[in-house]
């Protein structure tokens, strides 16, 4: 046994960074947001050539041939990062969406009854098979103009996510070969971006904390504020073990508890982080809102937190 | 990132089944909670059997007589003998986890053969005189004084939450050997004899309603210089080093049985028809999650301290998973009392004395409040401070 990052994994995650905070810093991330710009597709190109999307696919077909733990250490750092785009339906279905492995196209994801995220920049639209039918196909991919053309835009709270509200059903279209596993896979990889999130507000809080000077003291050497950043670290660790171990076993059950404990964690920390950098947080200058928005919105995306804990009470009998 | 267990682990894993499955139907029945005797008598015959079999002091040093074990290999053994319903550690708990590493890693070789090999043979046990009434938390305040005449020291002062003080042989001390140095220079470590003139051991009731601690009043009791281990006002980093000893592997057993509880839980709950409540279900659905992972901070815990080396680690890994473990702990015996319903006011069924007793979790062993502080500064580097 080994539960540590190998010296692979290790510079897997450091080049993911190292490009991230070079192509999607923060005054680049900060400029997206006041543009609005959706998805940025010479980013989407450029994190294609970087293998975002074909991580998983064999080297013989253009991948990289590499796995889940290895997919999860990059959407952690997207969710640090806070990148945005449907990165996860778009890696998902990498094989079957011509383009989608370059960064050529742009896929979304629709499950029943969710709005759809980034609809109006999609190229195609992969429809997710209902979670109470787990045996059932994974899911099928459709052209997604047909179903924008019937979609009506949602003003999103997370303003790097535009939403539409899909009405109308939507019929099946072509099935994904061994898709069996998307709703797991991407409730796994939407878990590692929570956890990203959670220990970037972690760090947030704690450098603010330390910088911060009220009664003449960095307001991190209170004891009220310093047991909240810490925490935030113990739900940020505990989500990091629970997913990593999720990315490694792939175990259905096992992916449920990561998600439930990583939105927890992504949700909480935020809070907690809003609440460190006292008025600030709640400025649309500071980035934490940026972190709470969309960890809200990934709460409720691919397993929700009532899903997880029914099949986690399942396992139990 | 690999969570499977190498050829060689697994092997030590089989032997090991092997072998409790042996010996485990022999075991005598377990004594009653307020036995002390027939506590440290079945404590220290298990320990005996560790030992005929090569299992004692799996994870000491084998030049201190243990077997050198790896984390993981260490890990192993106390999953399988939690699973297998073995006796746990009971009063060899300091012996083996606190005195004995410490005399290992800072004995002389003279204090090393005489108070190593009893411990690994079950033969004696040791409690720890740390806390004070006035010194918890912030040890540091220790007043209890020793003060040297000839090749003696003599101690006077007062000790408190000292576990197994009735039935121990030896008792870990630290005393103020220099009351004009800062606070933390001013230490030493010694080891009493229990049975020395002078020593008074009153036992405290817990709110359990049995007797698992006691005060201890040291009355002028003369302790020899040379039970003193590590250097006179050194006794301060003489017991940290101890603490990161554990590697890991402190509440590996306890989150096996946790787990085992939360399926037994939910076993109740089905028979008694709570389990339609889709409130409580999710709860120990959630709680389900939590263990898992809390299993999962271990091994990551571990095999960190196995990539360490035999140099340990800082055992701040163990203040972020003690944080949540103790928490979780007391959740799921608040579960048990909600699957229990009005049983739950019956102190004979199960769960409903753990309830009692996981109380203590978020305050021994440091509190919830101090592991945050440590967590806080150590780890995320924020200032000192109130």
């Amino acid at each position: 046994m080994d539960f540590q990052l190998s010296d692979d994994q290790r510079a897997l995650r450091a080049g993911v960074r190292e490009l991230l905070a070079g192509r999607f810093g923060r005054d680049r991330m900060r400029a997206a947001l006041d543009a609005a710009t959706g998805v940025d597709r010479a980013l989407w190109r450029e994190l294609g050539e970087a293998g975002f999307f074909a991580l998983r696919l064999p080297e013989a077909e253009g991948g990289v041939g590499l796995g889940l733990p290895e997919a999860a250490l990059l959407f952690e750092e997207a969710g640090r990062s806070l990148l945005p785009g449907p990165l996860i339906a778009t890696h998902l279905v990498a094989g079957s969406v011509k383009g989608a492995a370059r960064g050529e196209a742009v896929v979304a994801v629709l499950d029943a009854g969710q709005p759809v995220a980034h609809l109006g920049e999609a190229d195609a639209l992969l429809v997710l098979a209902p979670a109470n039918a787990p045996r059932a196909p994974g899911g099928t991919l459709r052209d997604a103009a047909p179903v924008r053309d019937a979609a009506g835009p949602v003003r999103s709270a997370d303003p790097f996510t535009p939403l539409w509200r899909v009405t109308d059903p939507v019929e099946a279209g072509e099935p994904l070969p061994g898709a069996g596993r998307l709703r797991e896979e991407g409730a796994l990889l939407a878990a590692a971006e929570q956890l990203g999130s959670a220990a970037r507000t972690t760090e947030m809080a704690v450098q603010h904390a330390g910088a911060r000077e009220q009664f003449g003291a960095p307001i991190g050497s209170f004891q009220a504020v310093k047991h909240l950043c810490a925490g935030m670290l113990v739900r940020a660790e505990l989500a990091r073990s629970a997913v990593y171990a999720a990315a490694v076993t792939a175990d259905p059950v096992e992916i449920a508890g990561a998600k439930l404990l990583a939105d927890d964690a992504a949700v909480r920390n935020a809070r907690d982080c809003l609440q460190v950098h006292g008025g600030m947080g709640f400025t649309w200058e500071s980035d934490v809102h940026l972190h709470l928005k969309r960890a809200w919105l990934r709460s409720g995306q691919w397993l929700t937190a009532a899903a997880a804990e029914e099949m986690l009470a399942g396992d139990l009998c | 990132m690999d969570l499977a267990y190498t050829e060689e682990e697994q092997e030590f894993r089989a032997r090991l089944r092997a072998w409790l499955a042996a010996v485990l139907p022999g075991l005598p029945a377990k004594p009653r909670p307020d036995d002390w005797p027939g506590r440290r008598a079945y404590d220290t015959a298990w320990q005996r059997m560790l030992y005929d079999a090569g299992y004692a002091g799996l994870h000491w040093p084998v030049d201190a007589g243990g077997r050198g074990a790896t984390p993981t290999q260490h890990l192993i053994f106390l999953e399988e003998t939690e699973r297998a319903g073995a006796p746990y550690v009971g009063a060899n708990f300091v012996g083996l986890l606190h005195a004995g590493p410490t005399i290992a890693a800072e004995g002389t070789a003279e204090q090393r053969a005489r108070w190593l090999p009893p411990v690994l043979r079950g033969d004696e046990i040791w409690c720890q005189g740390f806390s004070e009434p006035e010194a918890g938390s912030d040890l540091a305040a220790l007043r209890t004084r020793a003060v040297r005449d000839g090749d003696h020291y003599v101690v006077s002062g007062s000790k408190i939450w000292t576990s197994h003080a009735e039935v121990a042989d030896w008792c870990e001390l630290l005393v103020r050997t220099d009351p004009a140095a800062p606070r933390h220079r001013g230490i030493s470590w010694l080891a009493m004899e229990m049975d020395a003139p002078g020593v008074t051991v009153r036992p405290l009731r817990t709110l359990a309603g049995s007797t698992e601690f006691a005060e201890m009043f040291l009355d002028e009791v003369r302790v020899p210089v040379s039970h003193r281990v590590g250097a006179e006002n050194d006794g301060w980093r003489v017991t940290m080093v101890t603490l990161s000893f554990e590697r890991g592997t402190a509440f590996v057993g306890e989150v096996v049985a946790c787990r085992r509880t939360l399926a037994a839980l939910a076993a109740d709950a089905r028979r008694n028809g709570r389990w339609d409540d889709p409130v409580l279900r999710r709860r120990l659905g959630r709680l389900n999650a939590e263990f898992r992972a809390l299993w999962r901070l271990t091994q990551w815990n571990v095999s960190e301290a196995q990539r360490a080396g035999s140099g340990g680690v800082p055992g701040t890994g163990g203040s972020v998973f003690k944080l949540r473990y103790s928490h979780a702990r007391q959740e799921l015996y608040e579960a048990a009392a909600e699957v229990l319903g009005a049983d739950s006011a019956d102190l004979d069924r199960e769960w409903v004395l753990d309830r009692l007793s996981s109380l203590s979790y978020t305050i021994a062993a440091g509190t919830s409040q101090i592991q945050r502080n440590i967590v806080a500064e150590r780890i995320l580097g924020l200032p000192k401070g109130r």
